[in-house]
C-alpha cells in the first residue's frame, strides 16, 4: 500500500518500478473515485455557492439590483429580531428534544435489557414511532392528537373530567417538541440498548460477587460504559434535529414563534425571495452544525478506533 | 419472591410504556377505518362501525387529487436512488475495507462530514441551478440529491459489513486461483449480503421520508408522497379519517422496510459506529 512513498534505492530501479506502483495505487483507488467525486460535486460545490451568494444583496424579484455587500447579510441576520429568535428556537428545540428523548430512551433501554415475557413485541411497539413518515407523524399529532375539539388527548382528558386545552395555540413549541420526542426516543433507545448489550457480563458478575447492588452496578459500571453511547446518541440526534423541517412546517408552519433556522432559510428564499439573506442564514446553520459535528466526529472516531483495534 | 415480583413488575412497566408509545399509531389505524363523523367525536368513539371510506377518499374517489402519481414518484425516487447508492458505495466500501487505499480512515471521515452539512447549506444554489437548467419539478433531480444524501451512510455501513469478511478466506480463494469476480461472488457476497440488504432498506427509508428538497424542488409533476401529504388538507369539513388513512398508507413502506431491517437499524442510523 505504501509502495508509492517508499524510498527506492537506486535510480534505474525507480525508473522501471514506479509507474507500475503508481498504476497499482490508482487501481486500488479507482473503485473509490466515483463515490468521492460524486459527493464533492453534489454536496461541496453548492455549499461554496451558498458562501458566495451570502455576500451579495440579492432579491430574486429584483435581479438587476444584485450587488456585492460583503458581510452585510450576516450583520442583518444577526441583528434581525425574527432571525435571532429563530436561532434561539433552534437551540431550544434541539436541546429539549435531544435531552428528553435521551433520558426516556435510557429508561426504556434499561427496561428492555431485562428478560420478560413478550420483550420482542414491546421492542417492536417501541420502534414503530420512528418508522412513521415524519410528515405523517406531524399530521397525526397536529390533527388527530392535538385537535382541541375532537383530538385524542382532549378525548382522554374528557373521561377524567380534565380541562380541554388548545395544545398548539397555548404551547406551540412544546407541541412540536412532544411530537419529535415521540419519534426520537426509539432512536435513542436502540443506540443505548446496543450499548447495554455490549457490556462485559463477567465484569458485572464479578461486581455482584463482591456485593455491589443494582444502583452501584449502574452508577459505576453501566453508566461509564454507556457514556460514549449517550454522547453518540445526543450528537447524532442533534445533527438530525437541528435540521428539522418537517415537524415545524407541518404542525405550526413556523408560526407562533416556532420557526427554527431551517424553516427560516426555507421561508426567506422560497417566499420572500431574499437569496442573499437566506444564504447567510444557511451558512450560520452550517457553522452551528460544524460545532456539533466536530464533537460528533470525535466520538464516532473513538468508537471506530476501538472497533478497528479490537478486530 | 420479592425478586420475581420485581422482575414481573418491571416487565409490566415496559409493556405499559410500549403500549403508550404505540397508542397514537393504533389510534391512527383505528380512526382510518371510521367514518368521518365517528372520527370527530369527543369523547372518542372506540367502538364505532368500520368502513373503508377514508381510504376511498384518499385514493381520490371523493373528487380530490389522486395520490398515485405522488406514490409512484416517491417509489421511483427512493428505489432508483437506492440502486445508485449501492452502485457507488459497494466499490467504494471495497476500497475502504478489503483492498484498502492509503489514508482510508480519512476518506471515511470525509464521507461522514458531508452528512453533517445541513441540507439548507446547499438548498438555494441547487434550486437556482435547477431553475436555470430546467430541472425544477423533475424527479431525476431528486434521485441525484437522495443519492448524495444516503451515500455517506451507505459507505460507512458497507465498509463495516465488508470489513467483517475475513482476509484469510479471500487470500485462500485467491491462492486457489479464483479471480476477483469469483472471489466477490462466492466469498464476499454471501457474508456481506444481509448487511447490504439492510443498507438498501435504510437508504430507501430516508429517501421516502424526505420533505425539504422535494417541497422546494418539485411542483405538480414530480411531487412525492410527503409533499402530497402536506398539501392534502385543504378542504373544509371533516377530514380526520382521510388523514389517518393517508398517513398510514404513506408510512406502510417505511414500517415494512424498518421492521425488515430491524436488527441492522442501529448500525445504519449510527453510521456504523454501533454494532
Amino acid at each position: 500500500m505504501t509502495a508509492t512513498t517508499a524510498p527506492l534505492a537506486t535510480a534505474p530501479v525507480r525508473a522501471t518500478r514506479q509507474p507500475s506502483a503508481r498504476l497499482r495505487a490508482w487501481a486500488t483507488r479507482a473503485p473509490l473515485m466515483p463515490a468521492l467525486v460524486f459527493m464533492v460535486v453534489v454536496t461541496q460545490l453548492p455549499f461554496v455557492a451558498t458562501l458566495v451568494i451570502s455576500l451579495f444583496d440579492w432579491n430574486a424579484l429584483y435581479p438587476k439590483a444584485r450587488h456585492f455587500t460583503g458581510l452585510d447579510n450576516y450583520r442583518q441576520v444577526l441583528t434581525d429580531a425574527d432571525l435571532r429568535h429563530s436561532v434561539w428556537t433552534t437551540v431550544l428545540l434541539t436541546v429539549t428534544v435531544v435531552l428528553v428523548s435521551l433520558v426516556l430512551g435510557l429508561a426504556l433501554a434499561l427496561l428492555l435489557n431485562r428478560k420478560f415475557r413478550g420483550r420482542g413485541i414491546v421492542r417492536t411497539l417501541l420502534i414503530a414511532p420512528f418508522l412513521v413518515v415524519p410528515v405523517a407523524a406531524a399530521l397525526l399529532w397536529k390533527h388527530v392528537l392535538y385537535n382541541p375539539e375532537y383530538g385524542l388527548l382532549n378525548g382522554l382528558l374528557h373521561y377524567v373530567g380534565g380541562p380541554q386545552p388548545d395544545w398548539i395555540s397555548n404551547t406551540p413549541l412544546l407541541a412540536v417538541e412532544a411530537s419529535l420526542v415521540w419519534q426520537w426516543t426509539p432512536f435513542m433507545m436502540l443506540i443505548l440498548l446496543a450499548g447495554l448489550q455490549s457490556r462485559d457480563p463477567e465484569q458485572i458478575e464479578a461486581a455482584r460477587v463482591d456485593g455491589a447492588n443494582d444502583w452501584q452496578v449502574f452508577r459505576h459500571l453501566t453508566l461509564p460504559h454507556l457514556r460514549r453511547y449517550l454522547e453518540l446518541g445526543a450528537l447524532l440526534g442533534s445533527i438530525y434535529i437541528v435540521q428539522n423541517f418537517d415537524a415545524v412546517f407541518t404542525i405550526t408552519s413556523g408560526g407562533l414563534g416556532t420557526a427554527n433556522l431551517p424553516y427560516t432559510v426555507y421561508q426567506s428564499f422560497y417566499q420572500a425571495h431574499e437569496n442573499g439573506l437566506a444564504s447567510a442564514a444557511g451558512v450560520l446553520v452550517v457553522i452551528g452544525s460544524i460545532i456539533i459535528a466536530t464533537f460528533a466526529l470525535r466520538v464516532v472516531s473513538s468508537l471506530f478506533r476501538e472497533e478497528v483495534s479490537r478486530a | 419472591m420479592n425478586a420475581v415480583l420485581r422482575r414481573n413488575g418491571l416487565g409490566l412497566v415496559a409493556w405499559l410504556v410500549g403500549i403508550v408509545f404505540f397508542l397514537p399509531i393504533a389510534w391512527m389505524a383505528l380512526t382510518s377505518f371510521h367514518s368521518e363523523a365517528d372520527a370527530a367525536t369527543n369523547p372518542p368513539s372506540f367502538a364505532a362501525s368500520l368502513t373503508l371510506d377514508g381510504y376511498r377518499e384518499f385514493f381520490g374517489s371523493g373528487g380530490g387529487a389522486s395520490p398515485w402519481p405522488a406514490l409512484i414518484n416517491s417509489t421511483v425516487a427512493s428505489v432508483v436512488s437506492t440502486v445508485c447508492v449501492l452502485l457507488l458505495a459497494l466499490p467504494a466500501a471495497y476500497a475502504l475495507s478489503i483492498r484498502r487505499v492509503r489514508k482510508w480512515t480519512d476518506v471515511l471521515f470525509f464521507f461522514l462530514s458531508t452528512k453533517m452539512l445541513p441540507v439548507v447549506a446547499g438548498l438555494l444554489p441547487i434550486y437556482l441551478f435547477a431553475k436555470n437548467t430546467g430541472m425544477l419539478d423533475n424527479i431525476w433531480l431528486l434521485v441525484i440529491l437522495y443519492t448524495s444524501m444516503n451515500l455517506p451512510i451507505a459507505v460507512w455501513m458497507m465498509q463495516s459489513f465488508l470489513a467483517e469478511v475475513p482476509v484469510a478466506v479471500i487470500e485462500a480463494a485467491q491462492i486457489d486461483g479464483a479471480r476477483l469476480p469469483t472471489v466477490l461472488a462466492r466469498v464476499v457476497a454471501p457474508i456481506a449480503l444481509p448487511g447490504i440488504a439492510a443498507t438498501a432498506l435504510i437508504c430507501f427509508i430516508f429517501s421516502w421520508n424526505e420533505l425539504l428538497f422535494a417541497r422546494v424542488l418539485t411542483g405538480v409533476v414530480a411531487e412525492t408522497a410527503p409533499v402530497f401529504l402536506t398539501g392534502f388538507i385543504t378542504s373544509q369539513g371533516l377530514f380526520l379519517a382521510k388523514v389517518c388513512a393517508a398517513s398510514l398508507v404513506v408510512s406502510l413502506p417505511v414500517l415494512a422496510a424498518g421492521f425488515a431491517a430491524q436488527d441492522k437499524l442501529v448500525q445504519g442510523l449510527s453510521l456504523g459506529a454501533v454494532k
